[in-house]
């Protein structure tokens, strides 16, 4: 039997509130709380509510044939929390029945996987914790961020252990190939992969209701024609849309709601199309090839790729400068600086600041609360500047404030004042052992005295000694105190000369030391 | 002595220099007897058929309420005419917005961070009607109200000031605010260079507010250098006592650009040099504050110099916010291409902010403590910036001095310069 395999994804942002240049740095609350809650309200009532209830229907009448998946963010389930808790306990008796599957994804919608894998995990593990706390299964299945899937992604989710993963079925990178296969990863075989099926998703999801299609309108029975049409070796048919399809995108009053709830009826009675989640199609089917994604792939636009979140100045600066805090902000300890890191993260942000509109201009346009992409830019701009500044104000020198730098100071202080005890110590240290040095004094050392002391030395000494102590002495020494003799000393050392002769080194030394004693009797103190 | 004078625009609805300087120049002359009638074009909407509506000064919601302003108000008599006129926009831009009214249905306005234009489907469908509407009535007014001289503000009420003077034959003075070489940096419109010259050209007396100004109408419009007489404009001095101290938390110096964000400003320059300043000193943060046609063009600018997060736009300001923004501000640019005369920086100073501006700017002429750069020399212009953020001896000189030479610029001084032009045609 073939499949319909049904994901549908549940997304709503933070959007950001008017925030100022004025707030910078004075405010830190950065989302519309009144626009976020009316928006969540709104949307719960026209979609949320009324087709959980359709769903739930059709899974108590067509028991465990029906079933479906979804994604649902963990913004969107932080504000069913704060705005709408009706819509989680809906999601909830889904779950409860068993036949709903529910995926992992980025906790904030965000596009971490294509520049931090450490945060991308981070965040896939806080989602799953999520999802397993409301709904009571750890996810298996993984979807990234608007089916943004390349060779490098596969591979990090392949690391988390994820054994099937969603994506779209680009044309660029399917080719000839049919999207109605299980295929895997080219990098790492063991992560198969459910691409979408655009032309019959986009079907329901954007053609729905536009009469100046061929198909309009779209009924089971017209729908169901197609399926049939497909080739019979086909797997599976993958229908994955935004949620919000069912009622907001496309009005109840489009009918879009009966479409839903006779779409299992004609599959059932019409077709041998039976219905599947992602993880039984994992368990049931073979990767019938590997498929390799250099480059990004997503589920947006006519361009399946990154541009509408990311490429042109306005976007690229402003990731950038959000992703350089990452290092900084792992350092943080500040609850609030968490939350809203990710929340600043979630994708919709880029998209605001989208500048190739004019072709996806709808879509684009949905709930987007700013005029145009630089009002975007530039409010996201002011909201970052004042992240910054906190971020790095709960940094460890940041965080101590005022008190950590009068400890820092004290600290300095207290090593300085140790660092001066040595240096003074060792200076002493050093001027005392010249001192002892100095008492010391060698025969040699006349030559650096001064003639006048010299002079007072030669006053003390009898000429017969020292000129028994200069017998071979250095030329130095002698220059020093021969001229500074009186005359008759003169003479007296000239006459001693020949007697000289005989006297030997130990005598010289002897008569030495005695004017050294001297010198240090006179001079040393 | 009693003037019909034509305007633009009148607090507390200004939206640029020209309401500023209209607003201080008939205090001024109020200071000196002088007897006035205001007359600026208004949308009123639809429920207002009226075409003229003379205001109490009960009727104008204006938080000055000190005896300066009950003695301005004694000597003024301040009337709207029905009319779609915008200021700031040229008769290119006006049909843009009329056919944007006229698809919609809805009232005009701007997104969030742009001034919001008031406009009212009730009206011509073009600049150059209403122009011509807004003459008409002014010659029935100058018919029906007793005057001595007619006095028209820049070129959108000459058509009226000439009409005035054919209806009543009293003597017209034109004042130049800013030659249409100014607006477009040399792209002249011929339909607004026309009317410029025609309304110089029927004028006994032509005020410039600057020599810089003076120049260009001799030079570019062949008026008769007899006829032109240079009055400086000067800074509303009442306004001294609002100077707030705001208490910081930004840690980082802040450097502000405020203007409309037109090629005439130089606003590109100001990024530039912020540029610059950034890649060596991390501590300071720019601001321009301002809405224009070049701003989409200045956000992308910025954005791919990856400088964003240093450099912020504020949107259109006014009122409370301009104060603030002075108040937060440590150094205030105003790189022009070309400036008539420029009352930002005065305005500036007297908020004790320093002044970088342009040597191409009719301020230039009267200021001594300000840093003067040719505006395309953003070397020079980051310079002066570093300087006056890093160096207190030099900004505090600055705003010392800065602040006596800019209580020297008072209106009631220009006021007296603009009343011998007018004893000169009596």
């Amino acid at each position: 039997m073939r499949s319909i395999c049904f994901y549908f994804q549940v997304h709503q942002p933070y959007r950001l509130r008017n925030y100022r240049f004025f707030d910078i740095a004075e405010k830190h609350d950065y989302f519309d709380d009144y626009n976020n809650s009316f928006i969540m309200r709104k949307v719960a009532k026209k979609s949320y509510l009324p087709m959980n209830n359709i769903l739930l229907d059709l899974i108590k009448e067509y028991g465990s044939a029906f079933k479906v998946s979804f994604s649902i963010s963990g913004s969107a389930i932080d504000q069913f929390e704060e705005y709408a808790p009706e819509v989680l306990e809906s999601f909830k008796k889904l779950a409860d029945t068993g036949n709903v599957e529910f995926m992992a994804e980025t906790y904030s919608h965000s596009l971490a996987a294509l520049i931090s894998k450490e945060e991308f995990q981070r965040q896939v593990e806080m989602h799953t914790h999520k999802i397993q706390q409301h709904f009571g299964k750890k996810p298996t299945t993984f979807r990234n961020t608007e089916l943004i899937y390349s060779d490098r992604i596969g591979e990090m989710v392949a690391d988390m252990g994820y054994k099937l993963m969603l994506s779209e079925g680009a044309k660029h990178v399917l080719g000839w190939r049919s999207p109605n296969y299980m295929y895997a990863s080219a990098v790492r075989p063991e992560l198969k992969l459910l691409l979408k099926n655009f032309l019959l998703s986009d079907d329901i999801a954007f053609r729905f209701s536009q009469q100046s299609w061929e198909g309009w309108p779209l009924t089971a029975e017209k729908f169901v024609d197609w399926l049939n049409k497909s080739n019979e070796s086909e797997e599976t048919i993958n229908l994955f849309m935004d949620y919000e399809t069912f009622g907001e995108h496309q009005w109840a009053e489009t009918g879009i709601f009966d479409f839903m709830k006779s779409l299992p009826k004609r599959v059932f009675s019409h077709s041998d199309f039976g219905f599947a989640t992602p993880s039984e199609l994992a368990k049931k089917l073979q990767a019938v090839s590997p498929i390799s994604v250099p480059n990004e792939i997503s589920w947006a636009d006519e361009e399946r790729d990154l541009t509408a979140w990311l490429g042109n100045d306005l976007q690229d600066e402003a990731f950038e400068k959000l992703y350089n805090l990452y290092e900084k902000v792992k350092e943080c300890d500040d609850p609030q600086i968490w939350k809203d890191w990710l929340y600043l993260q979630t994708s919709d942000h880029f998209y605001y600041m989208c500048t190739k509109w004019f072709s996806d201009g709808d879509v684009h346009k949905y709930f987007n609360p700013y005029g145009t992409p630089y009002d975007a830019f530039v409010n996201y701009m002011n909201v970052l500047s004042d992240f910054i500044i906190r971020v790095n104000e709960n940094t460890k020198f940041g965080k101590e404030g005022y008190e950590g730098v009068k400890q820092s100071a004290s600290d300095l202080y207290d090593k300085t004042s140790e660092a001066v005890k040595d240096t003074v110590k060792r200076a002493n240290k050093k001027v005392k052992d010249a001192a002892v040095k100095s008492k010391e004094i060698k025969f040699e050392d006349i030559k650096d005295m001064s003639n006048a002391a010299v002079k007072k030395l030669l006053k003390e000494i009898d000429v017969e000694e020292m000129t028994a102590a200069l017998k071979g002495a250095e030329k130095e020494v002698m220059e020093k105190i021969i001229p500074n003799l009186n005359k008759n000393a003169k003479k007296k050392y000239e006459e001693l000369q020949s007697e000289l002769k005989k006297i030997n080194k130990k005598e010289i030394n002897k008569y030495r030391k005695r004017v050294e004693d001297k010198i240090a009797e006179i001079f040393g103190k | 002595m009693r003037i019909l004078m034509f305007g633009w625009e009148f607090p507390p609805h200004i939206t640029g220099g020209l309401g500023t300087a209209c607003f201080g120049l008939t205090k001024g002359l109020s200071k000196h007897g002088v007897e006035m009638m205001f007359v600026v074009p208004k949308a009123y909407g639809d429920e207002d058929q009226r075409a003229v509506r003379i205001l109490n000064a009960s009727d104008i919601s204006f938080d000055l309420e000190d005896s300066e302003y009950k003695e301005f108000w004694a000597n003024i008599k301040y009337m709207e005419v029905g009319s779609n006129i915008i200021p700031y926009v040229d008769p290119v831009e006006f049909s843009k917005v009329f056919e944007d009214n006229k698809k919609t249905g809805e009232k005009y306005t701007s997104n969030v961070f742009s001034k919001r234009y008031e406009f009212s489907g009730a009206y011509g469908v073009n600049l150059m009607e209403e122009v011509a509407r807004y003459a008409l009535i002014g010659s029935g007014i100058a018919a029906k109200e007793k005057h001595d001289i007619i006095h028209a503000h820049d070129w959108l009420t000459y058509p009226a000031g000439i009409a005035a003077k054919k209806a009543s034959g009293k003597p017209l003075v034109v004042h130049m605010h800013a030659t249409e070489f100014d607006r477009t940096g040399g792209d002249v419109n011929q339909v607004v260079y026309d009317m410029e010259r025609e309304g110089m050209e029927a004028a006994d007396r032509v005020i410039t507010v600057s020599n810089l100004t003076r120049k260009v109408v001799i030079e570019k419009y062949g008026i008769d250098p007899g006829k032109v007489v240079t009055v400086h404009n000067a800074v509303d001095q009442a306004v001294s006592k609002e100077i707030i101290e705001i208490k910081r938390k930004m840690k980082e110096k802040v450097v502000t650009f405020l203007g409309r964000i037109t090629y005439q400003k130089g606003p590109e320059y100001f990024i530039e040099a912020a540029y610059k300043i950034l890649q060596k000193d991390n501590n300071v943060r720019f601001v321009m504050a301002g809405s224009g046609d070049m701003l989409n063009k200045m956000i992308e600018r910025v954005a791919h110099l990856k400088i964003a997060d240093k450099f912020h736009f504020t949107g259109f300001l006014k009122g409370d916010d301009v104060t603030n923004m002075f108040a937060l501000s440590d150094v205030f640019v105003m790189p022009s291409v070309s400036e008539p005369f420029g009352i930002v920086p005065l305005e500036a100073m007297r908020s004790n902010v320093p002044v970088v501006i342009s040597k191409q700017s009719g301020v230039a002429e009267v200021l001594k403590h300000a840093f003067k750069v040719d505006f395309w020399d953003v070397d020079a212009m980051a310079d002066s910036i570093y300087g006056l953020c890093h160096y207190d001896g030099l900004s505090n000189m600055f705003k010392e001095y800065g602040k006596i030479e800019v209580e020297n610029l008072k209106w009631e001084n220009s006021a007296k310069e603009v009343k011998k032009v007018y004893e000169s045609v009596l």
